[in-house]
């Protein structure tokens, strides 16, 4: 018999609301359908009512963990569509803050994952660590979050010689306790046997849904902006792109463990080469024109297209974050699995938990799981899988 | 492979459709304008023999028309193919791609509510992004939006859509 769970509108996936609704026939999921757009606030509307300098303000505010990312895309596209050649240091700065918001991005899911299925030593450890990240922010750019650090033509803010033993040691600390984290949670029989095989995403799936980022990585499709369309100063340092071809939550945790520390080695070496100099170089008019500026966010690519007919505002300005592209693969991820199973599938491509408290199940009018239920569900199975280990 | 555009692949796609007109902006960027009608077999062949992937397809309100932009990405190069077609006003509609690649599902959708372009074959063209109670001729992205909407007001919510 088929029974719908609704879970949402402020799903499981942290501050975005979106709605799910499964089809289950028992406690397997047979079919899902998806609802979004509860947070809709016409970015690409307003957009074009501001001049081109107030724009990396407005979009900023799109996301609140990865909000470095869609100024950065968007003045990317920018300097693409006027043909202008950022100053080598802004580059850098710029490269350096986008990768630090990976890791503290990248540690939030863990987090969460970890709490989700049981493990609230994984969460307690991992914001343990992710929260004197926070701290650099403020230093370096005098907020926590919503740093404004992109402009076109390269940075609003330097980052001064005086604090680059501040990220240093910060560095340092992370390098020791991500190798602690990556073995910890890897190593766990418990965590491995949770986690495998759980939401599969076949590669030939992920390309026709057009995935991104570590959803896609983790199914074995090897694609990065930072790789295959290298810019700032990403092709001037040496890096890995992690792939695992699995295409399970287990696959998708590593990837984002072990991105992390390609992270570590990228700040590394841009602290290393930065070259001195002005931060930004002078623009005076916008030219008719278009351009694309594409940027790898911790989840993935985020794309926008500008175009110009040489006023002093974009005609049009088209946004596309990642999970626009992520969320509707779950249509084929979630199938097949269980209840206990699903909440965690839906939140592995990373829009995250937290509103799981909103989840309700009715049956004939009557309430018959809350989020806090699913909570419970997807712990008992980790605790079965624990037991099972300890005989 | 070198990261910049295939001369082979414009090659091909001239072949495909001599009406095609090319610029090449910068290395990695490229875009390519066709007529509306040949924009779906040539979409399907660069997908399904070329292994590009759908990144997305942007709407634009012109003068001429509506603009649609597919943004096409080889990634092995990283480089986009953006294929551009253009929509008279008197005839808003196009094949759809949803029908063969699932990433055009989703931005079809929002393509039709926001600017009402109308897919002909896509399995779903429920609104994607606006509440419920939207009205449905009212397009945001439209430049007569804020003439338009002085004269319409919203639908009575109804208690289901709460």
């Amino acid at each position: 018999m088929r029974r719908v769970v609704p879970i949402g509108p402020y799903h499981p996936l942290q501050e975005e609301p979106e709605f799910f609704k499964l089809f289950v026939e028992g406690e397997k999921v047979v079919d899902i359908e998806i609802n979004i757009g509860y947070n809709h606030r016409g970015h690409e509307f307003i957009s074009p009512t501001l001049t081109w300098d107030q724009v990396p303000f407005l979009v900023e505010r799109i996301c609140g963990i990865c909000s470095d990312s869609h100024p950065y895309a968007y003045v990317l596209a920018v300097e693409d569509c006027a043909r202008i050649e950022p100053a080598p240091r802004g580059q850098y700065i710029r490269t350096i803050i986008g990768e630090l918001e990976r890791i503290h991005s990248h540690y939030l899911w863990l987090g969460l994952a970890g709490h989700f299925i049981g493990y609230n030593t994984v969460w307690m450890w991992v914001w343990r660590y992710r929260e004197p990240l926070l701290d650099l922010f403020e230093l370096i750019m005098g907020n926590r979050n919503h740093y404004a650090i992109n402009k076109i033509g390269g940075a609003r803010r330097d980052i001064v010689p005086e604090d680059y033993p501040e990220i240093e040691k910060y560095l340092n600390i992370l390098e020791e306790k991500n190798a602690m984290f990556t073995k910890a949670i890897l190593d766990d029989p418990v965590i491995s046997a949770r986690l495998e095989g759980v939401g599969i995403l076949p590669k030939e799936d992920a390309i026709a849904y057009g995935v991104l980022g570590p959803t896609a990585r983790g199914s074995g499709y090897a694609t990065d902006a930072r790789k295959d369309d290298p810019y700032d100063a990403y092709d001037k340092v040496d890096w890995d792109m992690i792939v695992f071809p699995e295409g399970d939550v287990l696959a998708k945790t590593k990837v984002r463990l072990l991105e992390c520390d390609e992270s570590i080695k990228i700040v590394r070496q841009c602290l290393k080469q930065m070259p001195d100099g002005p931060i930004e170089t002078r623009v005076d008019e916008i030219p008719p024109g278009e351009g694309i500026g594409r940027h790898e966010a911790p989840r993935g690519e985020v794309f926008h297209y500008v175009r110009s007919d040489g006023s002093n505002m974009p005609v049009r300005h088209k946004v596309r974050a990642p999970s626009f592209m992520n969320l509707a693969s779950n249509a084929v991820a979630v199938k097949g699995y269980s209840i206990a199973d699903a909440a965690l599938v839906l939140a592995a491509i990373d829009p995250c938990y937290c509103c799981t408290e909103r989840t309700i199940v009715y049956e004939k009018g009557k309430r018959k799981y809350t989020g806090q239920d699913l909570l419970r569900l997807s712990r008992e199975k980790t605790e079965e899988i624990r037991r099972r280990y300890r005989k | 492979m070198k990261k910049e555009f295939s001369k082979e692949i414009i090659d091909e796609i001239t072949t495909r459709c001599p009406e095609a007109s090319v610029k090449i902006h910068a290395p990695r960027r490229v875009y390519i304008r066709v007529p509306r009608e040949k924009v779906y077999d040539l979409a399907k062949f660069l997908y399904e023999q070329k292994e590009f992937r759908l990144s997305i397809a942007t709407g634009i309100d012109t003068r001429e028309g509506v603009e649609i932009i597919y943004h096409f990405t080889f990634d092995q190069a990283g480089t986009y193919y953006n294929l551009k077609i253009t929509i008279p006003k008197d005839d808003l509609q196009t094949k759809s791609l949803a029908t063969f690649l699932p990433a055009a599902n989703w931005i079809e959708r929002e393509i039709h509510e926001l600017l009402g372009v109308d897919f002909i074959g896509h399995p779903n063209l429920k609104p994607l992004l606006t509440a419920e109670s939207w009205p449905a001729e009212l397009h945001p992205l439209r430049r007569d939006y804020a003439d338009e909407h002085k004269n319409l007001k919203m639908k009575e919510k109804s208690e289901e859509a709460l």
